[in-house]
């Protein structure tokens, strides 16, 4: 009950510096902004090909195109690429900004264990950014008022976890490099650069890959999203994800307590 | 209330705290007493939980600051050098949080919370950002903080530093105020601080304790190196002379004092009174007696003959050289009173 509690305090302490400061409102608007034009130009690639294919069908040819994969799918794929550019500056500042400003010895000397400041903090940032979700699929939500045929809604809303999952491991690991400094810039790049890195390891995913590039597709953060972005959901990439975060706290825990006895 | 044994603390190679050893009564009030990097503030981090000691245990409130962290953590207010505070949080925001961290129940938060204002006495500012505050202003906010659930023991590390005249006055008063229903360690290199506030002193430098005792005793202890002030009417080379020759007396050293008004400051011997002595002498030596004056060392002097001590020796081992002899850097100790 305690812990829950404390854990509660950290959470609504970083929700009062996301949203008493500039922060939140910049990082949603970047958001919604990047979303929406994402979106609009999937709209329009979608609504060209099914120009093209109904006129096909005409002729006596073509499916009809899923709205799931066509329209939403690269939408949710572009926005985990943005959530690697934002997440790293919502979470520069969670540990790094502590230690520069002393606070961190007002946590350190409080009846409150490392584990519930950090996943706290963790929690903190990750609900801001399930609020930036949530205003970014306003967008997808305007289909099933607009669209002839709806879309899936399954599809959707696993899209959706693969983004919070891919999002939560940029977190978790910016969290981690933020306790490594006590330089915001110097934890935003590191979150930035190591973000770009585990993206990158993704483009290994060939079909020609040998072993050794299989496994760093593995490890690639957004190789994991694809099936869940089609609406399946493999017991494999869910385990990757959690475990990806899982790791991340670890080690910031780690760092945290360890920095005390370096001191 | 604190027990401390033995606490050793090295960084690498560099001992910080070496072997300090002290304890600290319920309700007393613990002067923490040493210059800049004497090993005060690594000594109240062991205390609060927030460094681990290399050697030796510290038990606050009976439990161990290394295996029961958490426990000693909830009797524990402290305010760091710099007090940590959340520049972007209005006072009363901060204060909420800090309660809530600290496991204050929701049902008394409030109270509790309107209390440490209250008694830090914020309240004209506790809608306004931390960040908008003054020093003074924030010093006591971090005040608050480490009053706030009552804890059994404060530490608060140099809580004056950087203020004013008038606010360091204020929060002296204050933290007295506060001693007896809590236990206080606090830390200063500022000597009359620890005569005012504090029933107890713990000298230490370079990571040792060098001293141990109340204000009174420490002036005590060190009175028969005090000096005795003596003012008269008359040749001020022929007084000098007269009061050289007194037995008793060790060193004779001209003042400054009023036109006309001849002023010396003697030091005895260790252990002797010269003062029958020096007035019949000066009376029959033709001279008017003016002043008689008992000057107790001051604590600044009593650090300063403390501390230096050691490092005197230290320097000098390794040198071939002589060392320069030590005059007295410490000003007339009247203006200390």
């Amino acid at each position: 009950m305690t812990s829950l509690r404390n854990i509660a305090a950290i959470v609504e302490k970083e929700w009062r510096h996301y949203f008493g400061s500039p922060i939140a409102y910049v990082a949603i608007c970047m958001w919604a902004l990047l979303f929406g034009f994402f979106f609009n130009f999937a709209v329009e690639f979608f609504l060209r090909q099914s120009l093209a294919m109904s006129q096909q069908m005409e002729m006596g040819g073509g499916p009809k195109l899923s709205m799931n994969e066509y329209l939403i799918r690269p939408v949710m794929q572009n926005m985990a690429v943005v959530a690697l550019f934002i997440l790293p500056m919502l979470t520069m500042r969670l540990f790094a900004e502590e230690k520069r400003t002393g606070t961190i010895e007002l946590l350190a000397t409080s009846p409150i264990t490392d584990w519930q400041i950090v996943i706290g903090k963790f929690l903190g940032a990750l609900s801001l950014y399930m609020v930036m979700i949530l205003v970014g699929m306003i967008n997808v939500a305007v289909l099933w008022r607009f669209a002839s045929s709806p879309p899936e809604w399954k599809p959707v809303l696993t899209g959706v976890l693969a983004l919070l999952l891919v999002g939560g491991s940029f977190i978790s690991m910016g969290l981690f490099l933020s306790t490594l400094t006590r330089n915001q810039i110097v934890a935003g790049v590191l979150g930035f650069g190591m973000a770009l890195v585990f993206w990158i390891f993704s483009w290994f995913d060939q079909p020609t890959a040998d072993a050794w590039q299989k496994v760093v597709a593995y490890l690639g953060i957004t190789t994991h999203m694809e099936e869940l972005s089609k609406g399946v959901i493999d017991v494999k990439d869910i385990v990757f994800y959690l475990s990806f975060i899982g790791f991340g706290l670890f080690l910031a825990e780690q760092s945290v307590e360890s920095q005390r006895w370096r001191a | 209330m604190i027990e401390v044994t033995n606490l050793t603390k090295r960084y690498g190679r560099a001992t910080a705290v070496d072997g300090i050893s002290f304890t600290v009564q319920k309700g007393e009030i613990l002067g923490f007493l040493g210059p800049n990097g004497a090993g005060k503030t690594t000594t109240m981090r062991i205390l609060t939980c927030y460094l681990p000691a290399t050697e030796g245990t510290a038990r606050v409130a009976g439990y161990d600051v290394f295996e029961q962290p958490l426990e000693v953590k909830k009797r524990i207010g402290y305010i760091p050098e710099t007090p940590p505070l959340y520049i972007d949080m209005d006072v009363r925001t901060f204060l909420d949080f800090v309660a809530k961290i600290k496991g204050v129940p929701k049902s008394v938060r409030k109270s509790k919370i309107d209390d440490a204002i209250e008694k830090c006495r914020i309240g004209d500012v506790r809608d306004k950002l931390i960040g908008k505050l003054s020093k003074g202003y924030r010093q006591r906010v971090g005040l608050a903080q480490a009053i706030l659930g009552g804890p059994d023991v404060l530490i608060l590390d140099e809580p004056t530093a950087g203020l004013d005249p008038k606010q360091i006055i204020e929060t002296r008063e204050l933290i007295k105020s506060l001693g007896g229903e809590h236990t206080i360690v606090l830390s200063t290199h500022i000597l009359p601080e620890v005569s005012m506030t504090c029933g107890r002193v713990v000298i230490i430098a370079k990571g040792k304790v060098v001293a141990e005792d109340t204000p009174d005793n420490l002036m005590h202890r060190l009175r028969g190196a005090g000096g005795l002030r003596v003012e008269a009417r008359g040749d001020q080379t022929q007084l000098e002379g007269l009061l050289q020759r007194v037995p008793g007396v060790a060193r004779v050293a001209a003042r400054s004092a009023a036109a006309g008004i001849a002023a010396f400051e003697i030091e005895a011997t260790a252990g002797q009174d010269v003062r029958a002595e020096t007035a019949r002498a000066v009376v029959q030596g033709g001279f008017d007696l003016v002043g008689l004056q008992q000057v107790g060392m001051s604590l600044e002097e009593i650090f300063l003959h403390l501390t230096t001590v050691d490092t005197a020796d230290a320097a000098t081992a390794p040198a071939a050289t002589p060392p320069p002899e030590p005059e007295p850097a410490a000003p007339p100790s009247e203006e200390a009173q």
